[in-house]
């Protein structure tokens, strides 16, 4: 894809994490690595694929660009467009609804700014995605941000919490790839 | 109080780690097995066990081992289902994240049995947290010689490794999941083959939910047959029940299969009973696929008999007075839930989450999300509710997954057991249309 934009590169640990991925797959199944490289994509990358992240990550998998692109567009996890620094993603299905989670995206797009759905609250913190079940059903309602799930969020004071504990976030927490320092990406984040 | 054979030491500080899992009996059924039994033996035993699927087929594994094909030279698989998804279902979540080590022995116990010497655990991608937790599990085992090459002297070599997925509920099935393990969108494969036949990578593969991998270790400890006495009939061992919505205890139960559906909801030691004082409404017993019941036919069967936690139990009277067992995800709604605004939920989940390869489940998930739609916000026509299940029905058996049918079974269930609750939605359109709105017997509540 042609671009004028400073080509993306991912970070050594996130090179080093690709490494050890692609040897839990038989040597010409590299294909394999694409979701889980997607994951650190999105990761390293702002909390989105890009369209030239997307093609660093065919590259680096040695696949072709339309293959990565046909599967970043299928799995709801992978963001597409720039995100906030935080994807707060509320369960919508069922047992989140009996317990409150239509109240609580209304109390989320009012206290953020931000629309589910829509572009990120003004101060650039706050994205809000609604999704389908989270697997947490028992603790509803639920928003996941990043790998982090916040449970039982039906009280003001449970999501202020959250949002307070993610406001104080000057980077996103490191993840186990990345041992010591942040990877160059973060200042984006 | 039921035998717990998953989940008893669930709750001692530490049991996450090799050392503390070990103190408690774990790997003792990898000892076992590699030192004592043969691969066949191990097989034979589960088929003795009568355990059944526990992600919600509820298929014998004894047997689905036993299609396995094993040509010579060629390499065969074993990929744990840990793509949770189905709405109302988080026990394998809990499973995973507090126990890991269960797994991981189960999954090295399963692959000897199968002679698989690479294995995946596929879990769902929003689960990052939980892979993480299983990694670190997985590198104890490695440490302490129960992964890798030649486990415990005994000539058999297993890696074992953990896959995320990227959020998409059809992964649960389990050729759109190997389709996903090979890096490619999840749509569902035409059957035959078979994954026993051709599976990950076109090789030999089986695939097992977490729980019935989980449940292998005590089986091959105990033997088939001590753990088939648990249960009830072919409903054999224990169950893990993620029970969810109005309740006052919700969470995950392992409970003896047999167990009354009345007990498990009413009583103390389980679920404590509907929440704020209100009476029961419905239950959907089996995850948001399984026929909607109303109360009264979730306690009794049609016939009057107590209604058991029991794969036979929950399905007497088929899907026209019964439901399923499915995959344990226990939803219960009080007298405030709207049935049409909840079927109009589910359906929009199905829409969401259909991979579109088949018109009649991309198509008709979605004439239903948009009728449900209408008669929920006071638009719908009383033709609606007949278009419903006609709708229903022509996804049903058209489609190469199972998700058609359960994106069909939930609507038609509702329109069988609350179809007056539809027609108010039409008479009463304004009123049904107000936030919070609920039929009750011929009364608005709001």
């Amino acid at each position: 894809m042609e671009t004028t934009a400073v080509k993306p590169q991912f970070s050594e640990a996130a090179q080093a994490e690709i490494k050890r991925l692609l040897t839990h797959y038989p040597d010409d199944r590299r294909k394999s690595a694409l979701l889980p490289v997607l994951h650190i994509a999105q990761a390293e990358f702002g909390g989105w694929v890009s369209p030239e992240v997307q093609d660093l990550v065919a590259e680096v998998l040695d696949i072709k660009p339309i293959e990565v692109y046909e599967v970043a567009t299928f799995y709801t996890m992978f963001n597409l467009k720039p995100v906030g620094k935080h994807v707060l993603e509320i369960c919508r299905t069922g047992p989140c609804m009996l317990r409150g989670s239509d109240e609580l995206t209304a109390h989320l797009e009012r206290i953020t700014g931000a629309k589910v759905g829509g572009p990120a609250s003004a101060d650039g913190l706050f994205t809000l995605k609604e999704v389908e079940c989270l697997a947490a059903c028992g603790f509803a309602p639920i928003v996941q941000v990043r790998e982090k799930y916040y449970e039982q969020l039906d009280t003001p004071e449970a999501v202020d919490a959250m949002l307070t504990e993610l406001r104080n976030q000057v980077h996103r927490p490191a993840l186990p790839w990345e041992e010591t320092g942040l990877p160059n990406a973060l200042a984006n984040n | 109080m039921g035998r717990k054979l998953l989940t008893e030491h669930i709750n001692v500080e530490g049991i996450n780690t090799f050392e503390v899992y070990r103190k408690h009996g774990g790997y003792r059924s990898v000892e076992k097995a590699l030192k004592t039994m043969t691969p066949d033996e191990v097989v034979e035993e589960v088929k003795k066990s009568g355990l059944r699927g526990r992600g919600g087929a509820g298929f014998p594994t004894g047997m689905k081992w036993s299609f396995l094909a094993k040509p010579e030279g060629v390499p065969r698989y074993l990929v744990c289902n840990a793509d949770e998804s189905e709405p109302g279902t988080f026990k394998d979540r809990q499973l995973m994240s507090k126990l890991p080590h269960l797994l991981i022995e189960g999954m090295i116990t399963s692959s000897y049995a199968l002679g698989a010497n690479t294995s995946y655990i596929y879990i769902r991608g929003e689960l990052l947290y939980v892979l993480r937790i299983l990694e670190k599990a997985i590198a104890e085992a490695y440490a302490a010689g129960f992964l890798g090459k030649n486990i415990l002297g005994s000539g058999y070599d297993l890696d074992l490794h953990v896959h995320p997925g990227g959020g998409a509920y059809i992964c649960g099935e389990e050729t759109a999941l190997l389709e996903s393990l090979e890096g490619k969108r999840g749509n569902p494969r035409n059957k035959p083959p078979f994954p026993a036949v051709q599976g990950l990578y076109a090789r030999p593969t089986v695939v097992n939910n977490v729980e019935s991998i989980a449940a292998v270790p005590v089986i091959v400890n105990e033997g088939g047959d001590e753990y088939a006495k648990i249960g009830v009939g072919r409903s054999t061992g224990t169950k893990l029940i993620s029970a969810c919505g109005h309740l006052n205890k919700p969470g995950i139960y392992e409970i003896e299969l047999g167990l009354p559906v009345e007990e498990f909801i009413y009583s103390d030691e389980y679920c404590g009973g509907i929440w704020k004082g209100r009476e029961l409404k419905a239950v959907v017993a089996g995850g948001s696929s399984v026929p909607i019941l109303p109360k009264e036919l979730i306690l009794k069967t049609a016939a009057g008999e107590k209604r058991l936690m029991t794969y036979e139990s929950l399905s007497d009277g088929g899907f026209v007075t019964g439901t399923m067992l499915g995959s344990g995800g226990f939803i219960a709604m009080d007298e405030t839930t709207c049935i049409v605004r909840n079927t109009w939920n589910f359906s929009r989940f199905y829409h969401h989450e259909s991979c579109g390869q088949c018109s009649p489940c991309r198509e008709g998930t979605g004439w239903m999300e948009k009728v449900l739609h209408r008669l929920e916000h006071g638009h719908g026509h009383m033709e609606d509710i007949d278009l419903l299940v006609s709708v229903a029905k022509q996804i049903e058996g058209n489609t190469i997954c199972p998700l058609g049918e359960a994106a069909a079974w939930p609507v038609a269930a509702a329109v069988r057991h609350f179809r007056h609750e539809f027609e108010w939605h039409v008479t009463h359109a304004k009123e049904a249309a107000q936030p919070g709105a609920v039929y009750r017997a011929n009364a608005v509540l709001v």
